[in-house]
């Protein structure tokens, strides 16, 4: 079974993701649990998703330390879904920090920075994605959600192909955005590739 | 026979389209919202779909409706059954023909809900059965089983999933049929009619039917009793999942009892599972039913076994069970050792990351307005339920009180009563206006109170996922009708001071609320300005960074999640921004611009 933990904040497209990993995941045969965040905190909070893909699956929700992959849409949010990785487990995070308001009123300077250094020291692989890069691949900041997946599926620890997923953005997407994601899915499975595996 | 990946709540609906239901009614709230919109989108054609104006309402029409035979399912969350409880109390002692499914969506945590009712609690009040799902897939044929026990019995029935089996995806199995419902109408009959002596007699037949219910249930399909041994689990709804994944982590075996059918309890099946254990765990979220209900079989059976959970201090009292819990739960209770987990202890500080009022978002232009007016007067803010309830966050903090839905407008009818000299603001949704907030209108006119109403109209059900409501016109048939207009609504009402402004427009605004707070008596103040998720965006806005002082008014005053502080300097973040303007009409040394 693999375990998979998307942490992000609110408007991020953390559903659709989690979403789409698990419709490939069935369509390859897989049973597939999934539990999500819907409702008030998708104004700006944190969001995880919990995805659970196999033969026999019984809870929805992944239990601590049993993540093989943890996906971070945002650097501390990565950090804070810690808990849930595995010892040996994968994280995949985005570069970009999100600053919350809190962080803005407070004195305190939340970059990213630290956050990023602490998995690198923390985790035995992780794939750190430059989100910007991609964003100006791409020409649009709508698409991180695709590009993570991109690499973790190039990654090889979601159990799911990259091609699986290329075939379920074709197939459950709006024909108006396939292609951006498809570009977005590749420029984020280059990062996928190349970095497999640190640490 | 076509597999599909489906949400909890879609999967409820793909059963209840199954199961040939003909009107589906019900009011948003999450977690079951996606209930309905499902419904509507899978709609084949001849099924009646509507967003009611409330619960009651919702509950009301689908109840018509199958006293005409049809078969009806009501959506709603756990506190929107309170709003609907006058119907449905009633509606337990008259009964329907066509079977009728209420399904209330509760919410464990509570995650974003207001209480953490137990809404079979509700079902033993009422003396309505009810069903409790433990997965998706299970869910899609319970409500099948539940349409075909509520015309067995002649009564609604309650359908009770939480959180994770409403928000949860699973492989569901749909079926290929559909069950037709064939119906002569409504036949007049004084059956329909509530009396004392009818609501007299109906009563001692709803007390014969119980145990008769519970006996029936004691072999319903999803109620089951495996395994073996001096001790017992028992357990219901998602609960049942996190138990067999305990089981499986702590490699245990025991007697396990999984009650999908909490009221009316199982208790043939129930006793079976007691027979022969010495304890028993029972493992649940919200109340504890089934724990009372063993042990009440105990004693009605003089049965030794000891029953432990929430009123032993076994299972946690309030908020969500997770799988770390139940499986520490059940380890402690099987004498296992508890896995121990090796997370990590030095975290960085993580910043604090509460849901916040979008970017643009016209309710930070309103309260802001608000605040601004009110500026060295004593006022209190009373708030609602809806996305400005975020309003309460800082910088802004502009909700002091929120209950429930519409009751802002008379609780601060009543801090008026205790305190005439404070100003006292109502601020209202407008999906909750058309909900509960009219009567509240009515009741501070009638009564001559002195009270200042803001209506936030951003013409949508916003923090549901926007829905529409009277105010937009448009239905979940996909027609038009005639859009109700708060501003007439008001007027008709008698509300003399009534002004609708554009919040976006501060200084104006500012302008039309004192004078709003200092006329003697209702006044009412409509900020209208459309949701940021249904427009596109504006021009989006810049810091000059030249200009830019570093002093941070726009961060202190307004909290945009856009705007962000870095080092001395501001930044505003162009994916986030709407352009809505009002840091540029905030910032005092004129270094916000709009750029294209």
């Amino acid at each position: 079974m693999i375990n998979c933990i998307l942490a992000g904040v609110g408007g991020q497209g953390i559903v659709l993701a989690s979403k789409l990993m698990a419709q490939a995941a069935m369509t390859n045969g897989m049973t597939v649990r999934t539990a999500e965040t819907i409702g008030m905190a998708q104004r700006g909070g944190c969001v995880v998703s919990h995805v659970r893909m196999g033969k026999k699956i019984h809870s929805p929700l992944i239990p601590l330390q049993s993540a093989d992959v943890v996906i971070g849409f945002e650097p501390a949010e990565a950090v804070r879904s810690l808990p849930y990785l595995k010892e040996t487990g994968t994280v995949i995070v985005s570069r970009k920090a999100i600053k919350p308001v809190t962080d803005s009123l407070s004195d305190t300077d939340y970059n990213g920075d630290e956050m990023l250094k602490y998995l690198g020291s923390h985790c035995l692989h992780l794939i750190i994605v430059d989100t910007k890069a991609i964003f100006t691949t791409c020409g649009t900041t709508k698409v991180l959600n695709i590009a993570l997946l991109g690499a973790a599926a190039a990654a090889g620890v979601l159990g799911v192909s990259l091609e699986d997923i290329e075939s379920t953005i074709k197939e459950k997407l709006p024909q108006q955005f396939i292609d951006m994601n498809l570009k977005a899915l590749r420029a984020g499975a280059i990062t996928g590739l190349k970095e497999t595996i640190v640490g | 026979m076509t597999l599909e990946l489906l949400m909890g709540n879609q999967a409820i609906a793909m059963g209840a389209i199954r199961s040939g239901v003909g009107v589906v009614t019900g009011y948003p709230g999450t977690p079951s919202t996606e209930i309905l919109e499902t419904v509507a989108k899978r709609n084949p054609g001849h099924i009646y779909v509507e967003w009611s104006v409330n619960e009651k309402s919702a509950l009301e029409v689908a109840a018509g409706a199958a006293y005409a035979g049809l078969r009806t399912m009501v959506t709603m969350k756990q506190v929107g059954l309170n709003v609907a409880s006058d119907p449905l109390m009633s509606l337990a002692y008259i009964g329907i023909k066509g079977g009728m499914v209420v399904v209330v969506a509760d919410d464990p945590g509570p995650i974003s809900s207001q209480t953490e009712q137990d809404t079979r609690q509700f079902g033993v009040f009422s003396k309505l059965p009810v069903f409790d799902p433990s997965s998706p897939e299970e869910a899609y044929l319970m409500i099948g089983d539940a349409f075909e026990y509520s015309e067995k019995y002649g009564t609604p029935v309650i359908f009770r999933p939480t959180t994770r089996v409403c928000h949860g995806y699973a492989t569901v199995k749909l079926a290929e049929n559909c069950y037709e419902v064939k119906t002569e109408g409504f036949i007049k009959d004084p059956k329909w009619a509530i009396f004392p002596r009818l609501s007299y007699q109906n009563h001692l037949k709803i007390e014969v039917r119980q145990p008769v219910l519970g006996e029936d249930f004691s072999s319903y399909r999803f109620n089951s009793v495996l395994g073996n041994g001096k001790k017992g689990l028992a357990t219901g709804g998602i609960n049942y999942a996190y138990i067999c994944e305990a089981l499986e982590d702590l490699n245990a075996e025991c007697k396990v009892f999984k009650v999908a059918t909490p009221h009316p309890f199982p208790e043939k099946l129930a006793l079976e599972f007691l027979e022969g254990l010495q304890e028993v765990l029972v493992v649940e979220e919200l109340d504890p039913v089934i724990e009372k209900e063993l042990v009440y079989l105990c004693g009605k059976h003089q049965l030794p076994v000891k029953i432990y959970g929430k009123l032993t201090q076994h299972i946690q009292n309030a908020g969500e069970n997770t799988v770390e819990s139940v499986t520490r739960a059940v380890a402690k209770f099987l004498e296992r050792p508890t896995p121990q987990l090796k997370l990590p202890e030095d975290l960085p500080a993580l910043p604090v990351r509460p849901p916040v009022l979008c970017a643009g978002c016209p309710h930070r232009a309103s309260f802001y307005t608000v605040k601004q007016a009110m500026k060295g007067q004593k006022a209190v803010f009373s708030g609602d339920i809806g996305c400005y309830t975020l309003g309460n966050a800082k910088p802004l903090e502009m909700v002091d009180t929120c209950l429930c839905m519409g009751a802002g407008i008379t609780i601060a009818q009543g801090l008026h009563r205790a305190q005439p000299e404070v100003v006292n603001f109502a601020f209202i949704g407008d999906s909750t206006f058309f909900h509960s907030g009219i009567p509240g209108v009515i009741n501070a006119i009638y009564n001559d109170t002195d009270i200042v109403l803001i209506v936030l109209d951003n013409s949508t059900t916003a923090m549901t996922g926007h829905q529409p409501h009277p105010g937009t016109g448009k239905t979940m048939m996909g027609s038009i009708s005639e859009k109700i207009s708060i501003n007439k609504v008001l007027s008709a009402l008698g509300v003399k001071q009534l002004v609708t402004t554009d919040p976006f427009n501060l200084e104006q605004s500012i302008a039309v609320v004192q004078e709003a707070a200092a006329f003697k008596g209702l006044s009412a103040v409509i900020f209208k300005s459309p949701c940021i998720a249904l427009v596109d965006p504006a021009s989006i806005y810049s810091v000059d960074q030249e200009k830019c002082t570093g002093c941070k008014r726009c961060i202190t005053e307004l909290g945009c999640p856009a705007i962000v502080r870095e080092n001395n300097t501001v930044r505003i973040d162009p994916s986030l921004c709407y352009g809505c303007s009002i840091c540029a009409q905030v910032c005092p040394f004129d270094a916000i611009g709009g750029v294209k």
